[in-house]
């Protein structure tokens, strides 16, 4: 039995036998059209010893004919079917025609689109606003539980990272600093450089940017998987409010864990830095610890902290809408995670320039 | 035209944390054969499947398919061998980020041969084929009803023409008459171009209209394997259970 298919031209007639089936038809495709595209003015066409036709092949056959059935065909009636199937489809199919969008078009929905997000985003925190309300008359309502496994999961399992990058942060910035205030003869103001820009402004934003990485992208897959597979819907259905169950607790979870992040990294990051002062400028931990308070006031320390409660809940909110706002596909799920990880990190810039300016005053001696 | 078995399972065992799924189990599919595969809720049908298309590695025993062993190094050989299967997974399985006809067409778009043309035709015809119409392409995955869902895939399981068509649950979720269509569609299918196919169901109406064979799987491996009416009358707990008084509607 002959499995590959195969084309005849006889005088007045073409003659097709073979298996065509578009697995057999893809080794030698592009011969096999050619000698039907020769065939073209043929009306005398033999299909009765094809063993096999597929529709694919009746695709081919019937745009050979021009949409229309040769006059003299020859063909089994299991075949005639196939072909009959595509000979019922419409002519003219219109193309999927995809929308265009021009250069100020493209600027106009984006910017729509970042209002969207602004919008929604107040939208969430005055949701939030509501809920804490109703929390605060219904006490038992509280999600410990989950506000809990938050802290832990953005707190407790971000300490390792958090100390490493901030140890080598603290050590980097030491050394540089230490060679250029050698050469000024300047050695002991290494206390002061470390202590403020550590505490005030590298310590916070270190680990927001972290933060933003490790837990805002967790939360916005986390939120929008549960969206894909409509267990979001399940909660409602049970009378289960999403916001107080789902978006609440990582909030607030994320807005205490930050703080503490941010003493902590600090704390490491001052270690790193004493440690290579010690080795770069002989400066003993004694030195540096007893001159720390005298070289920056505790209101930086304030400031540090609060900018770590901030960030927290910044980086928890945007994380939770593009998390509520993703569609129901992959490519909607990953696109949302990398605007809520990039807009995160944005905005903590952002609230870091504010802070800078309202704070120009306090704690600097 | 190929003399080797399309399936034949030899002495297969899987097991999941311990637990045994399948024990020994041995099938043989010959070409042409329409069988349904029986079995009670969690007894290891959709994990068969998994085994015959590869995705799920058999702890021991061997697959062939059209003669070719899954694990056999070629790579060439092994992407040929999957482009002669179609299956239609149990929830659909549907591209989420494609719209319904970038679903059906993205096989077609892989082999890298088919014109845009071409691939439009044999896209609308599969979708008029599962009954659906030619704007329904354009919707998402997400935006479809559940039955709607099972035809796309069934579309798209049937983009490559595969000879070797696995189904999972086809019927589930489909109206009587849309169940009616599929029976006739996949039957035609099989007269044109002498399919085989492989499908698990639990509804009598596409078993009697579609089967030629059956195979019973229960206590961790094929219990019996032959022509309907042959099948009916084993004597295990599942079979008398499962036909039961629908016996004679069957025969
Ligand atoms: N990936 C997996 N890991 C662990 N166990 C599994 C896995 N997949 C399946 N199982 C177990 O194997 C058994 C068989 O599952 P399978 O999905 O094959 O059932 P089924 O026969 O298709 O059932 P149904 O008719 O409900 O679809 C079940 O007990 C299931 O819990
Ligand atoms: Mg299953």
């Amino acid at each position: 039995m002959s499995t590959s298919p195969r084309l005849l031209v006889e005088p007045g007639r073409v003659v097709l036998s073979g298996c065509w089936t578009l697995a057999e038809m893809l080794p030698q495709l592009a011969a096999l059209e050619a000698k039907l595209v020769a065939c073209t003015s043929h009306n005398d066409w033999d299909l009765s010893e094809i063993t096999r036709l597929d529709s694919a092949a009746a695709v081919l056959l019937w745009r050979t004919w021009g949409a229309r059935w040769p006059d003299g065909l020859v063909a089994a009636e299991l075949h005639r079917q196939v072909l009959k199937r595509v000979a019922e489809l419409p002519q003219e199919i219109a193309e999927q025609a995809r929308p265009r969008l021009r250069f100020p078009e493209m600027v106009g929905a984006l910017l729509l689109k970042a209002v969207g997000n602004l919008l929604g985003m107040i939208a969430l925190f005055g949701q939030l606003l509501l809920d804490a309300a109703y929390l605060v008359r219904h006490p038992q309502d509280v999600p410990w539980k989950e506000f809990t496994a938050n802290v832990y999961k953005a707190g407790a399992q971000a300490l390792a990272v958090t100390a490493l990058v901030g140890f080598l942060i603290g050590v980097t910035i030491s050394y540089l600093s230490a060679l250029q205030l050698k050469s000024f003869g300047a050695d002991l103001f290494i206390v002061n450089i470390l202590g403020i820009s550590i505490i005030r402004e590298l310590g916070p934003v270190l680990v927001a940017v972290l933060v933003a990485g490790r837990s805002g992208s967790a939360m916005t897959a986390q939120i929008g998987v549960m969206r894909v597979t409509e267990e979001i819907d399940v909660l409602s259905t049970m009378g289960i409010s999403r916001t107080i169950r789902v978006v609440l607790p990582k909030i607030f979870g994320l807005t205490v864990a930050m703080p503490l992040l941010v003493l902590w990294t600090s704390a490491v990051a001052m270690f790193g830095g004493m440690l290579a002062a010690l080795l770069q400028l002989d400066l003993s931990f004694a030195y540096f610890v007893d001159n720390l308070p005298r070289a920056v006031p505790v209101a930086n320390l304030v400031i540090g902290l609060s900018k770590g409660v901030v960030f927290g809940f910044v980086i928890a909110i945007v994380a939770c809408h593009f998390g509520l706002h993703v569609k129901p596909n992959t490519e909607s799920l990953s696109a949302s995670t990398t605007s809520a990880v990039v807009t995160a990190i944005t905005t903590v810039i952002l609230f870091d320039a504010i802070f800078a300016v309202f704070t120009r005053n306090i704690g600097v001696p | 035209m190929n003399p080797s078995p399309v399936i034949e399972l030899n002495g297969v065992g899987v097991s999941f944390g311990g637990k045994a799924v399948h024990r020994d189990l041995s099938l043989r599919v010959e070409e042409g054969q329409i069988v349904g595969l029986l079995g009670g809720s969690g007894s290891g049908k959709t994990t068969l499947l998994r085994e015959i298309l590869g995705l799920l590695q058999p702890d021991s025993g061997t697959i062939r398919l059209f003669g070719i062993d899954l694990n056999d190094p070629d790579v060439d050989r092994q992407r040929n061998l999957r482009r002669r299967l179609g299956m239609l997974f149990q929830q659909g399985a549907l591209f989420s980020a494609l719209s319904v006809f970038d679903n059906i067409a993205f096989p077609l778009r892989e082999l890298r041969c088919l014109d845009a043309d071409w691939i439009r035709r044999l896209v609308h015809l599969k979708l008029a084929m599962v009954g659906l119409e030619p704007t329904h392409g354009k919707l998402m995955p997400a935006e479809l009803s559940g039955g709607m869902v099972k035809r796309v895939a069934l579309a798209r399981a049937l983009a490559l023409e595969p000879e070797l068509l696995l189904l999972d649950e086809p019927t589930a979720g489909l109206d009587p008459d849309r169940s009616q269509n599929f029976v006739e569609l996949v039957g035609s299918l099989q007269r044109e171009l002498g399919l085989t196919v492989v499908m698990v169901t639990h509804d009598l109406n596409t078993l009697a209209g579609l089967a030629t064979h059956v195979a019973v799987l229960a206590d961790q491996r094929i219990i019996a394997f032959g022509p309907k009416d042959e099948v009916m009358t084993v004597d295990h707990p599942f079979v008398t259970g499962f036909f039961g008084a629908d016996r004679r509607k069957l025969l």
